[in-house]
């Protein structure tokens, strides 16, 4: 009997099928693109440099405020991540395309283009902050640059993303969405629900997974049964790719290529492989990873990658890269001046920007 | 006017509503091809097509998370939950991303947005599906939240809700979808958002109540009236901006309170009534103010354990009688 019943199992079942797995994968390695293939001007190229390069310095100078108490609350920093959101954002149009993200958002607004000054003032919760002061460091948002959000809670916000993307889609503007997340954010419910709402109903939407190995401390090998994230996308039947996300060049053929994909209604994955030269938050000890692997990871920082692939190319020389990052020091220099000289906002201002009339009766 | 269910005024405000404005739409559980688990969407699928009213999957979070960025980037989504209970896995889109977004971005993004669907008890269906919310979602800062008791109200307040600009949670009840009432018909017939309503005028005792259980509250003021008493009935429509101001005028006039309340009493919409009475009228009472709510208890499942959980008419006609010194 037992027998029999083992073989029912192998041969017997007709509706049991096979699956077919028509998910395209693709690998956007370091170093396989050069810009001209890109379409990027030469230009072009330094402008990126020095956006990586404004990120970097902006950040290290509010990790310095942040050791001064100018700056209080959250800090978590981006550093090494910097050709992710340069090229994530050199691959999409501004203005009509939208972003959202999680809470390590000073990259992505940076890259968008927002103001050094707004950045850094909201940073110090100053009125002339990004978001008024009353967001702060997890919460960087521009309506003009399309920027969703800078949001705190871990995964919650790649839902929103797709309703952005649904929002694209059903206006026919032309608009895609980029939902970035980390590697930890992968383990919430509310990506998984996002992939299948976003697969079911053909979003223009990437979901971009920021994969810096690290959820706070845990390594993602000791977080997930499945670690591989691209496998994910075979669940909910969309094209996935792997990316070097040392690389600029990388990051951005990867993006225009899905979001020429999403302008066409269908939504995919992105894993884009980087790394966090800092702890997860300015308060982080790091013990969970070796002196060694991080020197060994800044062995391939992104922007000496670009510097490099500049001077290899005759695009500029030393000298113009480092009157660049002159520009960039005194842009952040300046930053932290007008943060210091914006005002804090009104005790009044804790009652605006919550409803959209002003005269919603408030307890007091 | 015209003579219409609960759910006909519901989905005369919204079709009225999509058919004046083309960036609403309506997504949630069974809401086009089965025309709705409570057939308040019926017929909607086939006006407005499947672009506008939109099944889901059993995705809470993710549909009310998809909701939340549309309006976000310039729609208005209406979302339905089957019932209130299951929004449960879906509230942090709701008291984090609707309530919150407008205020962490400096006022740049609103989120039009409507939350809707069934609320409180509907008979022996156990705890998990019988919560009463309002207590839940009227915390928080940045939503409002509406309980219409009438289907006049529910059609006048809907399409209010449909055109803030603000997130909105609106609670219906499973018993409340076959009542039915005058509605008006009326294309931009708006009831203000924030203005309780004088459902019957007296002077003995207020009997403050919103939703379902106003039906009781009816109820305990028609015995009044059999008894020689003249009791005034408000029923506050709006739960977050509460109009206590129409409360407290009433207090000053009868000096007593009873609450009907079908949220559990702790930390609950009769609480909260209650203080707010006590800071503004203290001088104006003559009797503590008391309340009828469900038990300080998960919902029980056999029948007269349930009959029991509920806010009982006779003890709210009893606390009327106790707060104006009656026996």
């Amino acid at each position: 009997m037992e027998a029999a019943r083992g073989s029912a199992h192998v041969s017997h079942v007709s509706h049991v099928q096979t699956s077919k797995i028509s998910v395209t994968f693709k690998g956007y390695s370091a170093g396989s693109y050069t810009h001209t293939e890109l379409g990027l001007s030469d230009e072009k190229v330094l402008d990126m440099y020095q956006n990586m390069l404004l990120q970097r310095r902006f950040e290290q100078r509010a990790n310095q405020m942040y050791g001064k108490q100018k700056i209080a609350g959250f800090l978590h920093l981006y550093i090494g991540q910097e050709a992710v959101s340069t090229g994530a954002a050199t691959g999409i149009k501004i203005g009509t395309d939208s972003l959202i993200t999680a809470y390590r958002d000073h990259g992505h607004a940076l890259a968008l283009g927002m103001s050094a000054n707004e950045c850094m003032a909201e940073l110090y919760g100053k009125v002339d902050g990004c978001s008024k002061g009353k967001g702060g460091s997890m919460h960087f948002f521009s309506k003009e640059k399309r920027l969703f959000g800078g949001h705190g809670i871990v995964g919650a916000h790649v839902p929103v993303g797709g309703g952005i993307a649904f929002a694209h889609k059903f206006k026919n503007d032309g608009g895609v969405c980029l939902a970035f997340y980390g590697d930890g954010a992968v383990g919430q419910g509310a990506i998984h629900e996002a992939m299948n709402l976003a697969s079911l109903y053909k979003l223009p939407l990437i979901f971009i997974i920021e994969n810096n190995e690290y959820a706070m401390g845990t390594a993602t090998d000791r977080a997930f049964g499945q670690p591989e994230f691209t496998r994910l996308a075979v669940g909910y039947d969309i094209p996935a790719s792997q990316v070097d996300g040392m690389d600029v060049f990388s990051v951005c053929k990867a993006v225009q290529d899905h979001a020429a994909m999403a302008r066409e209604g269908q939504p995919s994955l992105l894993e884009i492989k980087t790394y966090r030269y800092l702890g997860h938050s300015v308060s982080d000890p790091q013990k969970y990873r070796t002196k060694e692997e991080l020197d060994g990871k800044k062995e391939e920082d992104p922007i000496i990658r670009l510097k490099a692939y500049i001077l290899e190319n005759s695009l500029a020389d030393n000298d113009a890269l480092d009157a660049l990052d002159d520009e960039v020091k005194e842009t952040v220099k300046e930053s932290v001046e007008f943060a210091e000289n914006s005002p804090f906002p009104d005790l009044s201002a804790i009652y605006d920007d919550i409803y959209d009339e002003s005269d919603y009766p408030y307890l007091n | 006017m015209a003579e219409l269910q609960f759910r006909e005024a519901l989905r005369q405000a919204m079709t009225e509503e999509m058919e004046r404005d083309e960036s609403i739409f309506l997504i949630g559980e069974e809401v086009a091809e089965y025309n709705g688990a409570y057939k308040v969407s019926e017929g909607m699928l086939e006006q407005f097509g499947p672009s506008r009213i939109i099944d889901t999957p059993i995705s809470e979070n993710g549909f009310c998370g998809l909701g939340v960025g549309a309006a976000m980037n310039g729609l208005r989504p209406i979302v339905e939950f089957m019932t209130w209970n299951f929004s449960f896995v879906g509230m942090d889109q709701i008291l984090n991303n609707a309530a919150k977004m407008r205020y962490m971005s400096g006022g740049q993004f609103n989120v039009p947005i409507v939350f809707r669907g069934a609320n409180g008890a509907a008979g022996q269906l156990a705890a998990t599906h019988n919560t009463s919310v309002e207590s839940i979602y009227s915390t928080i800062p940045g939503l409002k939240v509406l309980a219409p008791s009438n289907p006049d109200d529910a059609k006048g307040l809907l399409k209010s809700a449909i055109r803030d600009n603000n997130p909105i949670v609106f609670l219906e009840s499973e018993v409340m979808y076959g009542m039915k009432g005058e509605v008006s018909d009326d294309p931009d017939y708006t009831i203000p958002i924030g203005k309780a309503r004088i459902a019957r005028e007296g002077k003995d005792v207020t009997i403050v109540s919103h939703g379902k259980v106003y039906w009781s509250a009816m109820k305990v003021a028609d015995r009044l009236v059999e008894a020689g008493y003249d009791p005034e009935v408000i029923d506050l429509r709006t739960i977050r901006p509460l109009d206590i101001d129409t409360v407290t005028a009433s207090i000053r006039k009868t000096n007593r309170c009873v609450i009907l309340d079908e949220s559990n009493p702790f930390a609950s919409i009769s609480s909260e009534v209650t203080y707010q009475i006590q800071e503004r009228v203290f001088d104006h009472l003559d009797a503590p103010i008391l309340r009828i709510t469900t038990k300080d208890t998960p919902a029980p499942f056999a029948r007269n354990l349930m009959d029991h959980y509920m806010p009982s008419e006779e003890d709210a006609y009893q606390a009327c009688l106790r707060v104006m010194y009656a026996k």
